[in-house]
């Protein structure tokens, strides 16, 4: 039974990468990527890691995707398609897509995998405990520098969405 | 429940293990559909009824005793109608948006205990799934209006993006206030935290705002009014869906109907104790645990058509001032409030 799910999970996502890639017009490709970011999330349901399945489909599908179709609806008109690629720059990726595959199926292969006993469902407390754990094994550092990595990124965005109007209250102050 | 469980013995008895459980999965689906669509069609039939004692009307009462059967014979019309599209349009996308709409909403409509044993999927990060099934919905709104190949629906669309993506922020937050006193993501285990009290009793000042703010928010993410600027008819034609016809139209409709009740049904679980009847007066008969459920999601699904019946529509900068500049702050101190509040021990409890 999982197998099948499995398979056919994976079916989707291979199925859909390829046509994200191929299609001309940019919104099919968003949204073949959004199917493709889905059937990563069911993998997850799939190894019982509920709250990382839930995350890819809030940042992911439900985050990102949305801001990419947003930029698209902004750029992109319904007529438009996108324009094939030169035959150089087309050789150029395929080589370095297959160094890519070739690097990651070398790893994959060589490393030993262990089969897991115990299935576990880990549990939101377990994760909240780990994030704000700051003995071994804890990650409340890296946390930490993310939450001042956004907060950075937040006043940036402010100080340029409104640079000019800071500036020009500042003079009649 | 005891005919399921005959259904569930029955099944496994006919049949090998896996044929038995993917026919217990489909018959599930099946139920829950039907759910999906009587729910919708009464609840329009509700809104007009309701719509139409605001304003001193008699609204549809034809049709069958008290206009019962109105909504059935308008969506057999619906059926009946062609399906247009306008030249030019993605054809694939516009066939797709609607289902990415109805699909959410069925989803999310699985996770809610309607009874201790009649909750079909409880899922251990039960209020992390629903808000993150309902930020995929929004997909189905923004492509709905950009492959019309239409301005309005374009317009509505991209309204629509920004209204459900700042108010996501709000109804989040007021959950995880709540979150913070049950200690668990899980519906059922939020159920069962209040069977000494309701949050909203037990929570008092933060619980209320919070609740407050979520009802706000809720409105504002299923885009009614007074903060349906996505269709604001007398500005953009009927918004992302102008395009849509007959069946289209109305997986639409129906789904805007149901994530209106999703709204209340979340409101109720997290709030008002789900099935858990008041002061505990019917506990020792379960099945009126849905009789409870129903009628307390239905009374907030009538403060939402209040809502929408008494208050004009916002203009597109005063909803984003409202979110960002007052809801949001308020939220943050609320969460703040009521950590505070759990740490010290001051929740009521009976």
């Amino acid at each position: 039974m999982e197998k099948i799910i499995f398979y056919i999970l994976a079916l989707i996502m291979i199925v859909f990468a390829i046509a994200s890639v191929t299609s001309r017009q940019m919104l099919r490709s968003v949204i073949y990527l959004l199917f493709v970011l889905i059937g990563i999330a069911g993998l997850y349901f799939l190894i019982d890691y509920n709250f990382l399945a839930a995350v890819q489909l809030t940042v992911y599908a439900g985050g990102i995707i949305v801001l990419v179709i947003f930029s698209v609806l902004l750029v992109h008109h319904i007529e438009m398609e996108l324009e094939m690629a030169k035959l150089s720059t087309k050789l150029l990726t395929g080589l370095v897509c297959l160094i890519g595959l070739g690097i990651f199926l070398f790893t994959i292969y060589s490393h030993n995998f262990k089969v897991v006993e115990n299935s576990k469902t880990t549990s939101v407390e377990d994760i909240g405990r780990g994030l704000l754990n700051y003995d071994a094994g804890g990650f409340i550092l890296p946390f930490e520098v993310i939450s001042i990595l956004l907060l950075a990124a937040m006043i940036g965005a402010i100080i340029i969405g409104k640079g000019e109007k800071l500036t020009k209250n500042d003079d009649t102050l | 429940m005891n005919i399921t469980k005959n259904i569930h013995e029955w099944l496994f008895s006919l049949m090998p293990e896996t044929t038995a459980s993917i026919v217990e999965m489909v018959l599930i689906a099946v139920i829950y559909l039907a759910i999906f669509a009587v729910a919708g069609l009464y609840l329009v039939l509700l809104e007009r009824r309701v719509a139409a004692w605001f304003q001193l009307r008699l609204g549809p009462n034809r049709v069958g005793y008290q206009g019962l059967l109105q909504t059935m014979a308008d969506a057999l019309k619906l059926v009946s109608k062609e399906l247009t599209v306008t030249i030019k349009a993605d054809k694939f996308l516009y066939n797709l948006a609607p289902y990415f709409v109805i699909v959410t909403a069925l989803m999310a409509l699985s996770l809610f205990p309607f009874s201790k044993e009649f909750q079909a999927f409880d899922i251990n990060i039960g209020i992390f799934f629903l808000t993150a099934i309902s930020s995929i919905g929004v997909i189905g709104i923004l492509l709905a209006g950009w492959s019309s190949n239409n301005k309005f629906s374009l317009i509505g669309a991209m309204r629509s993006g920004v209204q459900t993506i700042s108010y996501e922020l709000s109804v989040g937050l007021s959950l995880l206030t709540m979150v913070v006193m049950t200690g668990s993501l899980q519906l059922s285990q939020i159920v069962e935290v209040q069977k000494s009290g309701w949050l909203i009793v037990q929570g008092h000042i933060p619980a209320i705002i919070a609740f407050c703010i979520y009802m706000v928010a809720g409105t504002a993410e299923t885009n009614r009014a007074p903060f349906d600027l996505v269709e604001a008819e007398s500005e953009l034609g009927a918004g992302f869906h102008t395009e849509y016809s007959g069946m289209k139209f109305a997986y639409f409709f129906l789904a805007e109907f149901i994530n209106m009740f999703i709204i209340a049904a979340i409101a109720t679980t997290i709030f008002f104790g789900a099935y858990l009847s008041p002061f505990g007066i019917t506990e020792s008969i379960p099945l009126l645990g849905v009789f409870w459920f129903l009628a307390k999601t239905l009374a907030l699904v009538f403060l939402m058509m209040w809502f929408r019946w008494t208050f004009p529509r916002l203009r597109i900068d005063q909803l984003l001032v409202l979110e960002w500049k007052y809801l949001l702050p308020l939220n943050l101190m609320n969460l703040i409030l009521m950590a505070l509040m759990v740490l010290l021990g001051l929740t009521i409890k009976f």
